[in-house]
């Protein structure tokens, strides 16, 4: 199917739609699973707010009432870094059990097979991404960009969950195996430690400091942080939406060469 | 034939043959290498370069952040290690190759140990990259040679535990994408631990929690030799919690199994 005509592009988004509400609905069907997303985040929240009041002290730490508002966008971010790489996941599971083969039988397009799964990961991010900010704000944290920035977060949140779900897609598309995909999850876990999310890079030091630095998810945490702690900022805006979205667009292509490659391999 | 029959001989080949199984399909996946060896080091450098200006509060008990968090990457690692050994046994139920197993006569007993044999065995694999890597660091042996063992020690039967936690969910739910709950299960646990700082910096609810979690007792029994002497005081209570943990996950798994091959 031709994607540069109108009337394939309307039956790519027609099938992509369909898939993601396939996701989507797999995902309100086992609800127990999209828990884990939700309770760990905040889990470590709580811990690290009663365990690092001391911390908030030290010279170089970012002036904050509490270690709750400092933690608040690491939280978003591992929330929905749970549902990304069950896209990644959900995928290796078709190729496994032959529904992927199915699909490639079926007169759909190729970008809709992934799109589809990376769709329905979105949609539950962003539901995540607003319980989230609800919860925390209940517990007294405050977002001083107001509902504006509250909402350029879940955005960049979604936009970050695109990214990090096309990287799965990409291992699921080389593995065709949900425990090797699954082994991403510790992996994005990671990259997060490795970053500004838990502490400024103000407080680190030496290679690990400029590791930190250079790490994406900085770049990302950083003006999403200064929304919440500072207040509105067209350049923190830009910054917090822009880098997710170039990360997406290279991931997702790189899932689509993969898909590609495969498709032509079999 | 009954278990009788077969007897510990037969037992001892089972478990002998998953144990071995496990290990070569790690070399069979090196994408399967990644959580079991890779995850702990980026953990212990993680954590000890985010944390390391923890040192600078007063109290904090060592002035080398390595010695405080090495034991905690490498306990982590083993909680991996653990989870992984039974996300083997998902994969092998989804696949069907565990129905297979099931067919085959004698006690479903050397199947469960042979998987627990193996995360554990594979949980040495990270033990010594958080240790190497924490060297290079600047861990210090306080409590000399013996230090290195508690953490082989404690590794092993965290990586045990938590295989047999793992076991417990995956004979029940029989899928991989059950693995998850486990995985956060593991990950709270430590959490909810003196694992990244004392517990006289913790306050509230979680100074309570961390005081009656078990794991704290099995971070203090493996890391006192990088802190200090080794003490009996500060060695039963980690024993004791690795005991107990692995009695009840144990009965647990077995129950689970049972009823699956039922």
């Amino acid at each position: 199917m031709r994607l540069d005509s109108p009337t394939g592009l309307r039956l790519a988004s027609a099938q992509t739609l369909a898939l993601t509400r396939r996701s989507v609905v797999s995902e309100w069907r086992q609800l127990g699973n999209v828990l884990p997303g939700l309770v760990f985040p905040l889990l470590l929240a709580a811990v690290y707010t009663h365990q690092f009041e001391r911390v908030i002290l030290l010279p170089g730490f970012p002036a904050v009432d509490s270690f709750l508002d400092f933690v608040l966008p690491a939280s978003l971010l591992q929330s929905v870094s749970f549902g990304a790489t069950e896209a990644g996941t959900e995928l290796a599971r078709d190729i496994e059990n032959g529904f992927f083969d199915r699909l490639r039988a079926s007169p759909c397009a190729r970008l809709p097979l992934l799109m589809g799964r990376l769709g329905g990961a979105m949609a539950v991010a962003a539901a995540k991404g607003v319980l989230i900010v609800m919860i925390f704000l209940m517990f007294g944290a405050e977002i001083a960009g107001g509902p504006a920035a509250t909402v350029v977060v879940v955005a960049a949140a979604v936009l970050i969950v695109l990214a990090i779900g096309g990287l799965g897609q990409v291992l699921a598309i080389l593995t065709g195996n949900q425990e090797a995909v699954n082994a991403t999850f510790p992996l994005v876990f990671t990259s997060i430690f490795m970053s500004s999310a838990f502490f400024p890079t103000t407080l680190m030091s030496g290679w690990f400091r400029q590791v930190a630095e250079a790490n994406p998810v900085t770049w990302i945490i950083d003006p999403i942080r200064r929304l919440i702690l500072e207040g509105w900022s067209w350049s923190d805006v830009g910054q917090a939406l822009g880098v997710p979205l170039v990360l997406s667009v290279i991931t997702v292509t790189m899932a689509v060469v993969a898909l590609d490659r495969r498709l032509g391999a079999t | 034939m009954t278990d009788r029959t077969l007897g510990l001989g037969h037992a001892g080949s089972v478990v002998s043959a998953i144990c071995g199984r496990g290990m070569r399909r790690i070399g069979a996946r090196p994408t399967l290498i990644m959580p079991v060896l890779l995850m702990p080091l980026i953990f212990v450098i993680s954590f000890t370069g985010a944390f390391g200006s923890l040192t600078r509060v007063e109290g904090y008990g060592t002035d080398n952040v390595f010695n405080w968090m090495a034991v905690y990457a490498a306990l982590q690692g083993a909680v991996f290690a653990g989870v992984g050994g039974a996300s083997a046994t998902a994969d092998d139920l989804e696949n069907g190759f565990f129905d297979r197993l099931l067919l085959t006569p004698g006690s479903r007993v050397p199947i469960l140990v042979g998987t627990v044999a193996y995360s554990a065995l594979r949980s040495m694999i990270p033990t010594t990259g958080v240790l190497f890597v924490s060297a290079l660091g600047g861990l210090s042996l306080a409590g000399g040679p013996l230090a290195l063992l508690t953490v082989y020690v404690a590794t092993c039967g965290m990586a045990a535990v938590f295989c047999l936690v793992g076991l417990t969910v995956v004979y029940r739910f029989r899928t991989m994408r059950s693995m998850i709950l486990v995985q956060v299960f593991g990950f709270s646990s430590m959490f909810l631990s003196t694992g990244q700082v004392p517990i006289h910096f913790m306050n509230g609810w979680l100074h309570s929690v961390a005081r009656v979690n078990p794991i704290t007792n099995v971070l203090r029994f493996s890391r006192q030799g990088f802190l200090g002497d080794i003490t009996w005081s500060m060695t039963w209570p980690g024993l004791v919690a690795l005991g107990g943990m692995g009695l009840v996950s144990g009965a647990l798994s077995l129950r689970q199994l049972k009823r699956l091959a039922a």
